[in-house]
């Protein structure tokens, strides 16, 4: 099995269906010449050119929309924000557009299109560059919802999502992109609205997805050496979410903790939160807890931008407080 | 443009006065079953724009694309989508044109590539581009035309769109309806310039700026900028002057302006111009009388029909929410 980082799994990925259909094409700022500002792309316009690997202005609103155009005619866009922070100039046609066509056009006009780039915080680059949408696309129905950590996920779920006939927001944290992973051999996809268990446990599950496992795995590591089992579930997919996944897990372990990078308030976890109580209610044996990014804007300082997200230490404590 | 001098330009003009004719017929139906509370939402008419629509989506081929606005039944009946199943779609019926799930502002007919209503002020400019970009992408050879009014000249999208467009020479036409009200906003209140074609050189592209009273000459000046797109010489804005004789929409009482001024646009009326050239071109009154009745018989057919139509079934609230993998 061959390890890769994530970066190259998506660039192997992208690289693949583009081989196999014309249609394809990827947008978006530095792509191209630069080979992609966190250089997914690398190598890909040397192996495709110019007219299938396109650069952009500095125009999210605008290439978005050339992407929906695109794809309203039968081509398959996968265009790329630098960072997800950049989406929300272009959130209109995301939401008003992509989103909605298939349905305002009684389904005349599917929007095959995958929406990709580095979301998440990190490396201290303060309040208007690290930030977590994934809770905002998640609510809009007609929109697919993807963000994995492994890049053995990244590649089959980022090839599934080229092939799905719908808009797909592929969210990719930026700090993973470096991160290695044994990815298997030959083609795989990963179906959407599928979870994985990333760590089997007994006595709590632990909600989580894309860079807060980051956080999540070492805990659970080192709370197994106190003795307390903790499964992991990794959601990957946001929307459609893995339900019966979710409520298995619930089903075993009769405890839950949410770990999002997010913000608190109408997170996503809330949802999860919600689904638990209304459908595994009786397998409860203490309330749901979630542990988030603070509600604050993303400080610069080191130490405050540390503390605002989700860690070890509060993972570990929060466990300990609820398996006692 | 002067009068049509010969017998086929006489016919060609005949067969312009018809579809807007019929335009106007069916928005005058469609503002009685409006008031009649039949049709809800929104619901902008185009009474008074019809030469422009008519003129532009003559100049086009099969092959190439129409983008609309929020102020889309003139243009989707000058593309030659079908009377009654736009009025479907104003009742909500499951036999409108998209099933009931878009109503006034989002019509869409894939097969005459009737691109879609959309009803964020200027947010589909970008779209035109992107579908413009596939015929570049394809080499298809088509042209994608876009309508807007003046107001979506100061929306972001519009600017991105033209750069793009621009940059990658797509074949774009960008027609600006401009009737001089962006809602209940004065052009003069809004824009910067008296002219938005004048854009244009911000982006060294082609442009164009005509009034929009007379059919004829509208699909002239739309037709060399489409052949310009075409010829792979990249998009051309254009300004078409033009007047709505209604409010923004039918909720709108129009108080912002005078009716001495709306009088003096009446006066400009694109049918009753197309009219009284064809009848000085010797076309007899008594037939254009009976091809109204024709086309008022058919307007009261598709009122019919959409009356007589059933509601979309309950069951299709979730139907195409996704399209399926197939």
């Amino acid at each position: 099995m061959a390890v890769l980082t994530y970066r190259e799994a998506l660039n192997r990925a992208m690289t693949e269906e583009m081989e196999k259909d014309p249609n394809i094409f990827l947008m978006g700022e530095e792509v191209g010449h630069y080979e992609g500002a966190y250089k997914v792309s690398q190598g890909m316009l040397a192996k495709f050119g110019e007219k299938r690997v396109i650069d952009t202005p500095i125009s999210e609103n605008g290439f978005a929309g050339v992407g929906i155009g695109a794809a309203m005619v039968g081509l398959r866009p996968i265009i790329e924000f630098m960072t997800w922070n950049f989406s929300l100039v272009a959130i209109d046609q995301i939401i008003n557009s992509a989103a909605k066509m298939n349905y305002m056009s009684a389904g005349q006009f599917p929007i095959p299109i995958v929406f990709r780039g580095a979301g998440g915080a990190g490396g201290r680059l303060a309040a208007q560059h690290s930030q977590s949408f994934e809770s905002w696309y998640a609510h809009i129905p007609g929109l697919k919802v993807l963000a994995p950590y492994t890049p053995s996920d990244a590649y089959g779920l980022l090839k599934t999502s080229i092939r799905d006939n719908n808009p797909t927001i592929f969210i990719e944290s930026e700090v993973l992109y470096g991160s290695k992973g044994e990815v298997p051999e030959g083609e795989f996809l990963i179906p959407m609205g599928k979870s994985d268990i990333k760590r089997e446990g007994t006595q709590l599950t632990i909600v989580s997805w894309s860079r807060a496992l980051m956080y999540v795995l070492p805990a659970a590591e080192k709370l197994a050496k106190e003795g307390i089992s903790v499964e992991v579930l990794d959601l990957r997919s946001i929307r459609p979410l893995d339900e019966e996944g979710i409520l298995a897990s619930v089903r075993k372990t009769n405890k839950v903790l949410i770990v999002e990078e997010g913000w608190n308030v109408a997170g996503f976890g809330a949802q999860v939160a919600y689904l638990i109580q209304k459908e595994a209610f009786d397998y409860l044996d203490a309330p749901i807890e979630r542990i988030t990014q603070e509600d604050v804007p993303m400080p610069y300082a080191a130490n405050l931008e540390k503390s605002s997200l989700p860690s070890e230490e509060k993972i570990i404590k929060k466990v300990r407080e609820m398996i006692k | 443009m002067s009068q049509p001098k010969t017998k086929k330009e006489t016919e060609d003009l005949l067969e312009l006065y018809r579809q807007m004719l019929l335009i106007r017929r069916f928005e005058e139906a469609s503002a009685k079953a409006y008031s009649m509370g039949k049709i809800g939402g929104f619901c902008h008419l185009y009474i008074g724009q019809e030469a422009v629509g008519v003129g532009a989506i003559s100049a086009l081929e099969e092959k190439d694309y129409i983008v609309s606005t929020y102020r889309d039944h003139g243009h989707a009946l000058a593309r030659g989508l079908e009377p009654k199943s736009l009025m479907a779609e104003l009742y909500g019926k499951k036999t409108g044109i998209v099933s009931g799930n878009g109503g006034s502002m989002h019509f869409f007919d894939k097969k005459k590539h009737f691109m879609g209503g959309h009803g964020i002020v200027g947010g589909h400019i970008s779209l035109a581009a992107g579908i413009a970009y596939a015929s570049k992408y394809r080499e298809d050879g088509a042209v994608t035309l876009c309508f807007f009014g003046e107001g979506a000249a100061n929306i972001g999208s519009f600017h991105e769109g033209m750069n793009l467009a621009a940059i990658w020479k797509l074949p774009l036409v960008m027609i600006c309806e401009n009737n001089h009200y962006a809602m209940g906003t004065p052009e003069y209140r809004a824009l910067s310039v008296k002219d938005v074609s004048v854009r244009a050189a911000a982006y060294d592209i082609a442009r164009d700026h005509i009034e929009g009273d007379e059919v004829r000459k509208v699909r002239e000046h739309v037709k060399v900028a489409v052949e310009r797109a075409r010829r792979g010489e990249g998009p051309t804005l254009m300004e078409i002057s033009t007047y709505r004789f209604r409010g923004h929409s039918m909720s709108d009482p129009a108080k912002y302006r005078t009716k001495e001024e709306l009088e003096k646009y009446k006066q400009g009326d694109p049918l009753i111009k197309a009219e009284k050239d064809l009848v000085s071109a010797g076309w007899a009154q008594e037939e254009l009388a009976k091809m109204d009745e024709i086309i008022l018989k058919t307007v009261e057919e598709s009122v019919d029909f959409a009356e007589k139509s059933e509601e979309p079934p309950l069951g299709w609230l979730y139907k195409h929410v996704y399209a399926e993998n197939v």
